[in-house]
């Protein structure tokens, strides 16, 4: 049993006129079939209305799948009674920090999940502590919200998640309104939290250097998974990247334009360090 | 100018005040508001003054802060003290046609001005102390016994949580979205006051805009952290009243016996005095 496994996924948005007629009919997800390994970290790229957004939503219950089956650590999305169960085995970040934190104080924010599970009150106080310590966000557990900065709200959000002890943390681009120090910070948590805490983790987002370190990559163009493989394998192939008008990390980038103009350097470059390793072993071979 | 509003915000500090039981605060100001109106003379407002004061200074809430909150209401203020300067009857003191100063005005205008300051001192003092959150669940279960009768309390104090969130947030926009206005051109400082109100409509129209899609994320966000209304929900801090809840009771009571049986006592030496 993986833990997330989708079979011919399909959502079809409807579009209705004022008399509830059908205008129209957007297939955002068409047919994926993908799986996700307990204890992985697993990205989910694609450009702006790829579908990749949809597919989150559906892993969370909040929308129902229109065809296929999407099974979360083997409990049926589609059940209406499974709701909650899914929602708190798969638990999910937003992108935008503002509009998911609910209570006007830190530690009172992360313990809303748990509340609304009737956790008793010591344990709650016991998972709030741990969950801040988790995202390395304990001395601000007295803090307003209000005043903390992008990166820091994020941290806040998948603590609260966190808090509902859910087996896969769900990121729908979270770090698409942080700067670039928020985003190192978000991601460097996910990583911690994927490493320490056995948490599987889907990172949904559109910035290449984000999903480098990730055990696999999953690449969506309209609403079909279009690649997937290790990071390695997928940005080998920055052609086929370029048609899903998707970019590469600017090393392997760099890499791939010295490829193309005669120079022997290996394909899937992923990290500066690799790409000044491989140029000197060029180098001397000249 | 938006800035100023003090009501509804929270002041983080470390003071007996803000470790009470919401409900003995929500009561606490009820009563204190209440008794400014069980008295009508000088020696009652100086003990209502000087217990305000006291709980300010408890409060640990610097003065400034505070004292911030009342700039909204100068315009309120000034117009209940001309109405009761001018339109007193009474002993005149002075006159010129139809407008005169009497004695009774000046006293009535002064306590009005006091009444109106320590109304709103009074009130953001128990905001500035107790958390949203704490407000809202001293609300829930000091009214739970409404549900009885299908009053949606639980719904009610959730709503109010996340208006009182929200408010620095949108305030924060509204200045965004007025800059961006001013940027191509825009005047809201200049012209009649019916310009001025339409000069607010492309504010406003974006504000609501984008609080509506605040609003269904933010409800996304709570139904995918598993809320499902009031029904088994726990709490992380339930309220329980202990002994410090007990004696901010008792002074209370001591508080509202003193004022009262004080102002009365004036009263009746005063006509004495004067008969």
């Amino acid at each position: 049993m993986e833990m997330i496994e989708a079979k011919n996924l399909v959502y079809e948005y409807i579009r209705r006129d004022e008399e509830g007629n059908v205008e129209g009919i957007i297939r955002a997800v068409d047919g994926v079939t993908m799986e996700v390994k307990r204890g992985d970290f697993v990205a989910i790229l694609g450009h702006n209305g790829s579908g990749k957004s949809t597919i989150a939503k559906q892993i969370n219950a909040i929308l129902e799948p229109t065809e296929g089956t999407l099974f979360v650590n083997g409990i049926d999305v589609a059940e209406e009674e499974n709701i909650w169960d899914v929602r708190q085995t798969a638990g999910m970040v937003f992108q935008n920090p503002d509009n998911q934190i609910i209570a006007s104080v830190v530690e009172e924010d992360v313990a809303f999940g748990p509340e609304n599970l009737g956790v008793p009150t010591e344990e709650i106080w016991e998972r709030v502590a741990e969950s801040l310590q988790a995202v390395g966000m304990t001395e601000y557990r007295y803090h307003s919200p209000n005043k903390l900065s992008g990166g820091q709200k994020q941290r806040v959000a998948i603590a609260g998640i966190m808090a509902m002890k859910p087996k896969c943390i769900v990121l729908d681009e979270p770090t698409a309104m942080l700067d670039p120090n928020g985003r190192k910070e978000v991601i460097k948590t996910l990583h911690e939290l994927n490493e320490k805490e056995q948490v599987t983790v889907l990172l949904i987002t559109h910035y290449m250097d984000e999903v480098i370190h990730a055990d696999k990559v999953i690449v969506m163009d309209d609403g079909k998974v279009v690649m997937q493989g290790t990071p390695r394998e997928v940005f080998s192939k920055v052609a086929e990247l370029k048609k899903h008008r998707l970019d590469v990390p600017q090393v392997t980038e760099l890499a791939y334009e010295l490829q193309q103009a005669g120079v022997p350097l290996p394909n899937g470059i992923l990290t500066v360090e690799e790409f000044t390793e491989a140029l000197l072993a060029v180098k001397g071979k000249y | 100018m938006i800035r100023d509003i003090t009501i509804g915000q929270y002041y983080p500090a470390d003071s007996v005040l803000h470790r009470l039981d919401p409900r003995v605060k929500l009561v606490g100001t009820l009563a204190f508001l209440i008794s400014l109106f069980l008295f009508n003379n000088f020696i009652g407002y100086v003990v209502a003054g000087a217990f305000l004061a006291t709980m300010i200074k408890i409060s640990k809430v610097p003065f400034k802060f505070i004292v911030r909150g009342l700039k909204t209401i100068v315009i309120l203020m000034l117009f209940t003290v001309t109405f009761n300067l001018f339109l007193t009857d009474g002993q005149i003191l002075w006159q010129w046609r139809f407008i005169k100063i009497t004695v009774e005005g000046i006293e009535l205008a002064v306590f009005m001005a006091l009444r109106l300051t320590f109304l709103i001192i009074g009130s953001s003092l128990m905001t500035l102390t107790t958390t949203p959150n704490q407000l809202t669940d001293g609300l829930e279960t000091g009214l739970a016994p409404l549900k009885k009768i299908h009053m949606p309390v639980h719904e009610i104090a959730m709503m109010m949580s996340i208006a009182l969130r929200f408010i620095p947030i949108l305030l924060e926009e509204t200045d965004k979205i007025m800059k961006a206005q001013q940027a191509r051109g825009a005047d809201f400082e200049e012209g009649k006051l019916i310009e001025r109100a339409k000069a607010l409509v492309p504010v406003l129209v974006p504000l609501f805009v984008s609080a509506f899609r605040r609003a269904n994320d933010l409800a996304m966000a709570m139904e995918a952290r598993c809320y499902r209304g009031g029904d088994g929900r726990t709490r992380m801090k339930p309220l329980k009243y202990n002994r410090q809840d007990a004696i901010a009771y008792l002074c209370l009571t001591g508080y509202l016996v003193f004022v009262v049986g004080i102002s009365r006592l004036a009263e009746v030496f005063l006509a004495q005095w004067l008969g």
